[in-house]
């Protein structure tokens, strides 16, 4: 009686674990497992060199599924005053970058934190700072002057990896946060 | 010892070498600026710009290159409004300083803008650019 007990409980123990595997997706492995993180999280990494490279040596290459397209093709009309400075490109090269911000922006990602950048902006608003958006407000309307604006080494929201240690990895999560001369961030 | 001054000699024309291809970029630049009238580059008149300061109301009241790129050529800047870090100016800490004229000109029209409200002349920009080139260690 005993052993056909547990011969019972070895078979129930084998269908358990083997379901899965019996079930699930035959192309499933690993790397994918990775993409679903990432698309669950976050947002998609910069993967242009030219967008890196001509928007980023004044401040951080901000992802561009941080804003949604009409945001990136407004702010690209206007580089002439690119917020009180000028940072034209050649319109080859604007033109490049452009299709790149418009092709990854927000509104045609599957990132789950874009999609929230791009949910919170009402359809007629327009916004060109990251930092004005309803989701990017609400994320930091407990963050306190003196951790920003007042540090030294942060100065100003537009500096994303100052505190958020992965921005560049396209993670903003807030278990990695660390605020210069402060540390972790507890919500 | 023949040996030895031969090599010594061979070393010092190839470094020479190396530095005249580096240079190569600056040359097309000044050769361009002497095209516009500005046939004779004032290293002195250069650093007096690079150091002078500019009066705004409101945001950045007082604007130089400096502002950013701080006086010493050699040293990492820092952009006074993102913070990001800026390289050194000059070519002797930074071997990629002037060697993309599209480069150089791109910076020059965007950073004279930002400083002095209007564009460099070309008088202006041979000045600068001999200043800044000028590089002790070669």
């Amino acid at each position: 009686m005993k052993s056909t007990l547990a011969i019972t409980a070895v078979i129930f123990t084998i269908g358990i674990v083997t379901l899965p595997i019996v079930w699930g997706d035959n192309d499933f492995s690993w790397g994918e497992m990775d993409e679903y993180k990432h698309k669950s999280s976050g947002v998609a990494v910069i993967d242009s060199p030219l967008y890196k490279e001509e928007c980023g040596s004044c401040h951080m290459a901000y992802p561009a599924g941080l804003l949604p397209a009409k945001s990136w093709s407004k702010l690209m009309s206007q580089l002439d005053n690119h917020f009180g400075d000028n940072a034209e490109l050649d319109a080859e090269v604007s033109k490049s970058i452009s299709e790149y911000l418009l092709s990854n922006s927000a509104d045609k990602s599957a990132y789950r934190r874009s999609i929230k950048f791009n949910n919170s902006i009402k359809s007629g608003d327009v916004p060109v700072r990251i930092t004005a958006t309803p989701y990017f407000r609400h994320k930091h309307d407990e963050v306190p002057d003196r951790l920003v604006s007042a540090n030294p080494k942060v100065r100003s929201f537009s500096q994303c990896n100052a505190c958020h240690a992965k921005a560049e990895k396209g993670s903003f999560n807030e278990h990695d946060i660390r605020i210069p001369g402060y540390g972790r961030w507890d919500d | 010892m023949k040996t030895l001054t031969l090599y010594a000699a061979l070393i010092i024309s190839l470094s020479s070498a190396v530095a005249q291809a580096d240079s190569k970029t600056v040359n097309k630049l000044l050769q361009n600026y002497a095209s516009q009238n500005a046939t004779t580059p004032d290293e002195k008149q250069g650093e007096q710009l690079w150091k002078k300061t500019f009066n705004y109301d409101g945001e950045f009241s007082t604007r130089s290159c400096t502002s950013c790129h701080t006086k010493d050529l050699t040293a990492v800047g820092k952009h006074v409004k993102t913070g990001k870090q800026i390289k050194p100016m000059s070519p002797s800490s930074n071997a990629q300083r002037f060697t993309d004229s599209k480069k150089v000109e791109k910076w020059f029209k965007r950073n004279c803008l930002w400083t002095m409200n209007r564009e460099c002349s070309a008088q202006e920009k041979a000045n600068l650019l001999v200043y800044l080139n000028k590089t002790s260690t070669f």
